[in-house]
């Protein structure tokens, strides 16, 4: 019997597709980020919230992932900025391979942001890089506060916590102080930005956290150097 | 839920390294899952005992190392587990230190064992 170390990743390939997508990005200095959270937290209606305050001329596309139905994209289109629904048939997740695919026939040197909204899951798509610069992760404040707790995945690989629905903390026991607490224990660095896509509290915060990834990613472009 | 996905990623890679041993056929499989990877064990031990079964791989054994958050301190150069989500380091009390463990889920081995000659 003879034992044979490997110690590779079992989504290696899911690595390499995604490595492949984050230079293409940087060749063209797009910010793309990954919106995660459980369904009904309020990823497409963030993105609807972003879109229609975002000038026409921004050059802004959305990826969207679901399950089943082309919903989503259609409330998304309305604004005038190109988006594509995926639909992933049973998946609890996107993969960097569908983002590959679904990108083909866009040309990137048009583009100055990426948003991708994720399957609604607060556990699978931590696992699948998707070339993202940033994973973002939404909790709305009708989850409960020790969600970070239970689920610490994605907490701890996202760089921003979007804490949503905001206007409802009249009516529900939540308490945001424990809820930033949580999010901090299990990743003491994580930036935290309250929102409410209903009266627009805390909109002008997310909208300046983009704009300020999106300088640096764009200023990062290696199309300058060559 | 996505157990099944990285049981069949396993079981290729598995059959990838299968293929470099002619005459010889895996019996263990290894792997290390960390606890920030966001995979449940039970279930990836029940999807890859699925999808093996019926498969020339059958039996193969699944041996899964879960690894909890190691952390390096800034300060004192400690390397420490977490536990119950309290990052201070427990040589110096400082708070700042990198992690360096618990997001594994990787492959870590294949036992082969040689066909007895016929």
């Amino acid at each position: 019997m003879q034992r044979v170390e490997l110690g590779q990743k079992v989504l290696s390939e899911n690595a390499r597709i995604a490595a492949e997508l984050r230079d293409r990005f940087r060749e063209h200095g797009i910010l793309c980020v990954n919106l995660i959270s459980s369904p009904g937290s309020g990823k497409t209606s963030l993105l609807e919230r972003t879109l229609e305050r975002l000038p026409k001329t921004e050059r802004v596309a959305v990826l969207t992932g679901d399950i089943q139905t082309e919903n989503d994209a259609a409330r998304l289109r309305r604004f005038g900025f190109p988006v594509k629904q995926i639909t992933t048939g049973g998946t609890c997740h996107l993969d960097a391979k569908m983002i590959e695919h679904h990108l083909s026939d866009w040309p990137l040197e048009n583009l100055d942001v990426l948003f991708i909204e994720n399957v609604g899951n607060l556990v699978c798509p931590s696992s699948y890089d998707l070339g993202e610069d940033a994973k973002i992760v939404l909790l709305s404040v009708t989850e409960g506060e020790d969600k970070p707790l239970k689920y610490p995945s994605i907490f701890f690989k996202s760089e921003l916590m979007i804490l949503n629905k905001m206007d409802l903390l009249p009516y529900v026991p939540f308490s945001v102080e424990a809820a930033v607490e949580n999010a901090r224990r299990v990743h003491p660095g994580i930036e935290i930005v309250k929102v409410s896509c209903t009266t627009g509290e805390g909109l002008d915060l997310w909208l300046n956290w983009i704009e300020k990834r999106r300088r640096a990613a764009n200023a990062q472009t290696t199309e300058s150097v060559v | 839920m996505h157990e099944l996905g990285i049981a069949e990623a396993t079981l290729d890679a598995v059959r990838k390294e299968a293929a470099r041993h002619p005459g010889a056929r895996v019996t263990r499989v290894g792997m290390r899952i960390g606890e920030l990877a966001g995979i449940d064990a039970s279930a990836l031990r029940f999807a890859f005992e699925a999808i093996v079964r019926g498969t020339d791989f059958e039996p193969l054994q699944l041996e899964i190392e879960y690894c909890l958050q190691k952390r390096k301190c800034l300060d004192c150069g400690l390397d420490f587990v977490v536990r119950d989500y309290d990052l201070q380091c427990p040589a110096c009390h400082g708070l700042r230190s990198d992690c360096i463990g618990g997001e594994e889920l990787d492959l870590a081995f294949v036992e082969v064992e040689e066909y007895a000659a016929s």
